[in-house]
């Protein structure tokens, strides 16, 4: 049988490599994107393991809004995404430096 | 080995593997495909762990939605990638060291807890109550009673994501012609009524 252990450490597994992601990439904003997807994807994994594991349905639930708001999330970013590159005529995160931040 | 176990390992072992491949490939497009794969394999893992319903609400949100809707963004969009400097070395270092020492904490600490859920009392839906349904009727038996207000909550929050892309991306054009239905049925000043005095007519 499948211990709760490891589907956690799956799920850390992949939450570091969206953190990760997040981190190397100075390319561009898409794959920050997707990282942020790889990310909710790795707390999904742990609600919807905890669900099953404790013999509750509220994990799977919360699963489901998740899902909902991620892709909103999605969305917004990738409309944000696309009149950056209208306006800037690049979308690599090097060259956004408008907030001299 | 059980059965189970084995699916448990393919399944993460790709879903990991298309993970890394997400993040390190230089073509997004790849990058896009190789999403879609893990959102599959996540589906699988999901599948093992019977939320069947959430499975199938993964394929078809993330796989059929947001996944294309990425890829319709990547392929649209002519962001020029560029290949002439490649700094990303720069971060490398310190990217990847912030990166392993989160990776070896959460593991080491997963790796060294037991965790025992079993004398744990705080259940407010326990799956007991609905041995005799399938995980979608479950599902839906507490979502639109006891989590009807979060329901109804994130419809508004898909409302809103959906007017903001559409303000967000919505332009006018310079030098397009539209038809403007009001002008083209005007008669107003495009008429003109003349007198003609009879046997005369007139001259055009």
């Amino acid at each position: 049988m499948i211990e709760l252990n490891q589907f956690l450490i799956l799920s850390a597994l992949l939450f570091s490599i969206g953190v990760i992601g997040i981190f190397l990439n100075r390319k561009n904003v898409i794959i920050i994107l997707m990282s942020i997807e790889i990310i909710l994807l790795a707390v999904n994994i742990n609600l919807v393991s905890f669900s099953y594991f404790l013999n509750d349905l509220t994990g799977q639930i919360f699963s489901l809004f998740v899902l909902t708001v991620a892709a909103a999330e999605a969305a917004i970013g990738l409309a944000i995404l696309v009149i950056y590159n209208r306006n800037a005529g690049s979308i690599e995160i090097e060259k956004i430096n408008t907030l001299k931040g | 080995m059980s059965m189970s176990l084995i699916t448990f390992y393919l399944f993460s072992a790709i879903l990991l593997l298309s993970s890394l491949m997400v993040i390190s490939t230089k073509n997004p497009v790849h990058s896009v495909l190789f999403l879609i794969l893990a959102f599959l394999n996540a589906a699988g893992i999901f599948v093992i762990l019977h939320a069947e319903f959430l499975a199938m609400i993964l394929i078809i949100v993330y796989v059929g939605a947001v996944a294309v809707l990425f890829l319709f963004v990547v392929m649209m969009l002519d962001f020029k990638t560029s290949l002439e400097k490649d700094n990303i070395l720069q971060y490398m270092p310190i990217g990847l060291l912030i990166g392993l020492v989160f990776i070896a904490e959460l593991v080491i600490v997963l790796i060294n807890t037991r965790l025992d859920l079993s004398n744990i009392q705080i259940l407010s839906n326990p799956l007991d109550n609905f041995s005799d349904q399938s995980n979608t009727e479950a599902i839906g038996s507490i979502l639109y009673t006891n989590y009807v207000l979060y329901f109804q909550l994130s419809g508004v929050i898909l409302l809103v994501a959906m007017v903001g892309s559409i303000v967000l991306t919505l332009r006018d054009r310079e030098g397009v012609k539209r038809q403007i239905v009001s002008e083209q049925v005007d008669r107003k000043g495009k008429i003109e009524l003349v007198d003609v005095k009879s046997g005369e007519g007139i001259d055009i």
